[in-house]
């Protein structure tokens, strides 16, 4: 459990990270927290030759801003930092949902734009950055694109980046007093086996570990629109859904999970 | 005031909580190379090439050996029976062709570095012709199945029927109820903290193989290291430092510290192994699968007539040593009647063999099933004879004692009917009745789970002779000399894998002599400073071990004595505080280091029969069938209809091993043990895919509970001293894990009551859980 040999790189800035990540090609990575990444090194289950370290960049992109209802992370914000965050209630649903990521060394050193670029289906910050139509404002050689959140995720730890891109930062757009995320799995800090996200306002729903990617149901955020009951939404979701199989649990369990949890998130959602 | 009963602050934690200990991993010597195994990746089949080229042309790589470069003999674990009964099987160091577990060692890399022995590994082109991999006890047993063992027909190692008792069939024909139990466990990993390793090196010097390891079992690694390598036992020296945890996992003789040993005699190079998790949670020694058929027959007044077990244990590829395949079967076998007075009993317990990473024992060995096994079967009949669960109990306890059970083991008195008294009255006056019956109003589900068992503990070699183990594990030595300073060194056969030696054996010794804990040394774990030892499992080491210590503690106390008596010139003397003194005059005494003075330095003042220093020695062992501790669990849960979530609302234990010699250390030995046994009922199981591969590499999948999971926990003690323990202590290092998967199916099942399902299997899982609920609620 020790990584293959690789070359290490410190990026100055972010002109500077990218380019050289263009330079090294295909087999470099950016490394931010290494929370993700790191462990798969060590199972030689990636084996980048070079790894540029955005620790450097973290005065310039490890921020938290409130611009009248729009809300801007850095992408080396930690998922401590946003924990520990003044956060009104339009935003107070990010606060609460970092408590569900891993235990608190892995959160003092796992970052937003590390989560989102590694793409895990049922991590928090991919289904928040869907359930609440993020824009994840990523930096290219061509300059800088904004990529809806939606239509980030395309598979298993798949997403619509470049190797060279860089996430730089994310921007949540409006305010979400009525949102919560709930999840369940058998130890606490595990990844979930099932995660639900609603917002009520916006009528979306987002559910984690039934799909390869963070999944919106329509069929449920019907519901929500007709104004159905929240166990309306959540039999519509767990009806909609074509969950997988593994040892964590069967498609009927998965069903069942469905069924709890989005009726938690309503109701969390609702209390707010 | 005594110092054994105390709580005395634990003597290891300065140095381990300020991290000063030194671990294996801590140990670095110049030179030394780094090796890591090439590792079977098929389950079953023969290795038809391994070229190891690549690898030696990696950078940093320095050898890298087969099974025939390195030329040692096979570990072979054997038991005294015959054939019919046992089929030894040797565990090869490396894989000589054939091939039986995904993680099995084929061959050793040595690098300069961790890294590079790790790209040393991945260059190694290794070349099968796979079999059928046979993966579970049903395969195994099937009729033409592959065989693991070309030895072994019917993949099975250990086939022994024993008691029978006559007319056990007419018990049954006649019987008012027959109850069954069909339970099955699963594969569990007893994942201690640290991981296991070794740092081999060649001594020229002592002309030693210095193997520094983390083992419970020094003296048997020598004996192993000696075989294997052909070298004489002085030749070997086995020294064990700090360990993170062994749980039995560290008490068998690994094939990787032989194979590491074999490198640095060869190489003449230090040699450091560190197993990496993977490794250690797929390739390492395994525990506790096993089925269990059972019936039981009652008559209508709920008291057990007869019991007919049949017990079947996935052992995985090899036998272990020195136990063997054995371990488990056997320790079903002879103990599953437990607590109760089973008037007639007849059982079968087989060892089979499969493609999965070999048993070795585990804290509780068997007994965390028989006692969830036996508790199942009464809570099973108390429901179909309309019965309170806790009163069929008291109907069926042992209370009388001696009580000679029918399983040819006599057990030594123990307050099995006041732990369950007690346990029942704890959660009854705090109203978990009333609260259950609230909650069914509800709608919620609420169990109450007990649990009730012995364990025999302080196995000498009365015991283990009854098992017909070739190697007979029993006995313990204990050396104590007292230095000039007027302090002891105590040398000891036991090895504390974290339980506090250096802080209970101290206590022990410091009553006999009457010297503060700051005066006492224990010294453990080191091949060379003690002739023999059985080192540390099965509960041994407060009995026996503790008892060695106490005797050679006595003999010094008494030589302290008659030196006294001498010197003060009278017959009447006794130990005080670091001073033996007239008993008549007070006054007139002499510190124990006036007396050291005299027995080292000026010797011409000796009596002229005493021998010259103050040491003495002494051996402790168990001829019969050793002590038995017990306790009572009870589990109040609640579940969650969904998400299949058990949630703990409260745990007690009552327990009784006899003399607590360190209660704050007995509690944190029930404490850890019942937390490795929720982890057993609720979370851990080593899974393999279709081919054979593990599914748990990291702790991902392989869910180890956390603080998180695992309840506050509330510990009363009940104490019936052993008689024949020299403290009075009966062993405290297994309870916990033993009681608790019991106390928690049943608490499940209590919960389950209104969906009229009843589980029988562990782990549970909440899928299982909320499937019950929703299909049925
Ligand atoms: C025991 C444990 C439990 C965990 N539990 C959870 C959990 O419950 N939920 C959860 O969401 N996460 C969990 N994590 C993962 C943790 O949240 C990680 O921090 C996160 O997934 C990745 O962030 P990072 O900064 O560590 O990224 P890294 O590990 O450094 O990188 C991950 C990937 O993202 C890329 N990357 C990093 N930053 C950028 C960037 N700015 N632009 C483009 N690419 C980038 C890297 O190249 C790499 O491919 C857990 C981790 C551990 C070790």
């Amino acid at each position: 459990m020790k990584p293959a040999p690789f070359t290490y790189h410190r990026a100055r800035d972010v002109a500077g990270a990218v380019s050289l990540l263009t330079e090294l090609g295909e087999d470099a990575k950016y490394i931010a927290g290494g929370q993700s990444l790191v462990a798969m090194m060590n199972f030689r289950l990636a084996r980048p030759a070079h790894l540029v370290d955005l620790g450097g960049l973290r005065g310039e992109l490890a921020y938290i801003r409130d611009d009248g209802g729009v809300l801007r992370l850095g992408a080396l914000t930690t998922h401590h930092q946003v924990e520990n965050a003044p956060l009104g209630p339009g935003f107070a649903v990010l606060r609460d949902a970092m408590g569900w990521i891993g235990h608190l060394p892995i959160r003092t050193r796992g970052t937003v734009g590390g989560s989102l670029a590694h793409g895990e289906a049922t991590a928090e910050w991919c289904l928040l950055a869907v359930l609440l139509g993020a824009e994840v404002v990523v930096q290219g050689t061509a300059g800088v694109r904004r990529v809806p959140a939606e239509e980030l995720f395309l598979s298993f730890f798949t997403t619509a980046l470049e190797p060279e891109e860089m996430i730089v930062e994310v921007v949540f757009p409006r305010p979400a007093p009525h949102a919560a995320l709930t999840e369940f799995a058998q130890r606490r800090g595990d990844y979930a086996i099932v995660a639900a996200a609603v917002d009520l306002e916006a009528e979306r729903v987002v559910l984690g570990g039934v799909a390869p990617v963070p999944l919106r149901v329509p069929e449920a955020e019907a519901v929500l629109a007709r104004g159905g009951t929240f166990a309306e939404c959540a039999a519509a979701a767990a009806a909609a859904i074509d969950p997988p199989a593994d040892g964590s649990g069967g498609a009927d369990y998965r069903r069942a999970l469905t069924r709890t949890l989005l009726v938690r998130a309503c109701e969390a959602a609702m209390r707010r | 005031m005594s110092w054994v009963g105390r709580s005395a602050a634990r003597r290891e934690d300065p140095r381990l909580l300020t991290g000063n200990g030194r671990f294996v991993d801590d140990i670095r010597l110049p030179r030394m190379l780094h090796a890591q195994f090439v590792r079977s990746t098929i389950a079953h089949g023969t290795v038809t090439g391994v070229d190891l080229s690549g690898t030696l042309a990696v950078p940093g790589v320095v050898a890298a050996f087969t099974a025939g470069d390195l030329a040692v003999d096979d570990i072979t674990a054997v038991l005294d029976r015959p054939l019919s009964e046992f089929v030894p099987t040797a565990m090869p160091v490396l894989a000589r062709d054939r091939v039986r577990f995904v993680g099995e060692p084929i061959a050793i890399v040595l690098a300069e570095d961790p890294y590079s022995v790790e790209d040393g590994l991945e260059a190694v082109r290794v070349t099968y012709e796979a079999g059928m991999p046979v993966l579970s006890e049903e395969q195994a047993l099937a009729p033409g199945a592959p065989l693991v063992h070309a030895a072994a027909a019917g993949n099975t190692l250990v086939d022994v029927s024993m008691f029978a008792t006559e007319g056990i069939d007419d018990i049954f024909a006649a019987a008012h109820r027959v109850v069954y139990v069909r339970s099955r466990t699963g594969r569990q990993n007893a994942v201690p903290l640290e991981t296991r390793g070794a740092v081999a090196s060649w001594d020229p010097r002592a002309e030693q193989l210095l193997v520094q390891t983390c083992t419970q079992v020094p003296h048997q690694v020598r004996t192993v290291l000696a075989e294997c390598l052909g070298l004489g036992e002085r030749a070997v020296r086995v020294v064990v430092p700090d360990m993170g945890g062994g749980f039995g996992q560290k008490c068998v003789v690994g094939r990787e510290e032989i194979a590491v040993g074999a490198a640095a005699l060869r190489l003449r190079r230090p040699v450091k192994w560190i197993e990496d998790r993977r490794d250690a949670l797929t390739a390492s020694f395994l525990a506790r699968e096993q089925r269990y058929d059972v019936r039981a027959a009652f008559d209508a007044g709920g008291r057990i007539l007869a019991l007919d077990a049949d017990v079947v244990c996935d052992m995985g590829a090899y036998s272990c040593y020195p136990f063997t395949a054995g371990i488990e079967p056997l320790m079903a076998s002879a103990e599953l009647p437990g607590v109760y007075r089973v008037p007639a009993y007849r059982v079968r317990g087989r060892a089979v063999t499969t493609n999965k990473a070999p048993s070795a024992p585990y804290r509780g060995v068997s007994r965390p099933q028989i006692v969830m096994v036996m508790e199942r079967v009464f809570e099973r009949a108390a429901r179909e004879l309309g019965l309170d669960p806790v009163e069929i109990r008291r109907r069926n306890l042992i209370t009388e004692f001696p009580y000679a059970g029918i399983n040819d083991v006599t057990y030594d008195p123990g307050s099995y009917l006041e732990s369950l008294n007690l346990c029942e009255q704890m959660i009854r006056e705090e109203g978990w009745y009333e609260r259950q019956e609230q909650a069914a109003a509800e709608g919620r589900f609420l169990g109450i789970g007990y649990s009730c068992f012995s364990e025999r503990t302080g196995y000498g070699s009365g015991a283990f002779a009854k098992r017909k183990m070739a190697v007979v594990p029993g006995f313990d030595l204990a050396e104590i000399t007292m230095d000039l300073t007027g302090g002891v060194t105590v040398t000891t056969g036991t090895m504390s894998h974290g339980q506090s030696h250096e802080t209970t054996l101290a206590q022990i010794v410091a009553d006999r002599l009457g010297l503060d804990l700051a005066q006492i040394k224990i010294h453990q774990g080191d091949t060379d400073r003690i002739t023999y030892g059985f080192g540390t499992f099965a509960s041994r080491s407060a009995t026996i071990g503790g008892s060695a210590v106490a005797r050679a503690a006595t003999k010094l106390a008494d030589r302290l004595l008659r030196l006294g008596a001498y010197l003060l010139e009278t017959d009447d003397v006794e130990l005080h505080d670091g001073h033996v003194r007239r008993r008549d005059d007070h006054g007139r005494a002499l510190r124990y280091r006036d007396l050291a003075g005299i027995a080292y330095l000026k010797a011409n003042l000796l009596p002229k029969d005493a021998e010259p220093g103050l040491t003495a020695s002494a051996s402790f062992d168990v001829h019969g069938d050793g002590t038995f501790s017990n306790a009572a669990h009870g589990a109040v849960v609640e579940l969650h209809p969904g998400t299949g979530r058990v949630e703990f609302l409260r745990y007690v234990c009552v327990e009784d091993c006899g003399v607590a010699i360190n209660p704050q250390v007995v509690e944190g030995q029930c404490r850890g043990g019942i937390a490795q046994g929720i982890a057993g009922a609720l979370f851990e199981e080593v899974t393999y895919d279709a081919q054979g591969e593990p599914s748990c590499a990291s702790f991902i999948d392989y869910k180890v509970p956390t603080a998180n999971e695992i309840p506050d926990i509330e510990i009363r003690h009940l104490e019936t001293p052993c008689a024949f323990t020299e403290s009075g202590a009966k062993g405290a290092g297994e309870g916990g894990t033993i009681g608790a998967p019991a106390a928690v199916l049943n608490a499940v099942n209590d919960a389950l009551r209104p969906t009229g399902v009843e589980l029988d299997d562990t782990p549970i899982r909440p899928e299982t859980v909320q499937r019950a609920i929703g299909a049925n609620a």
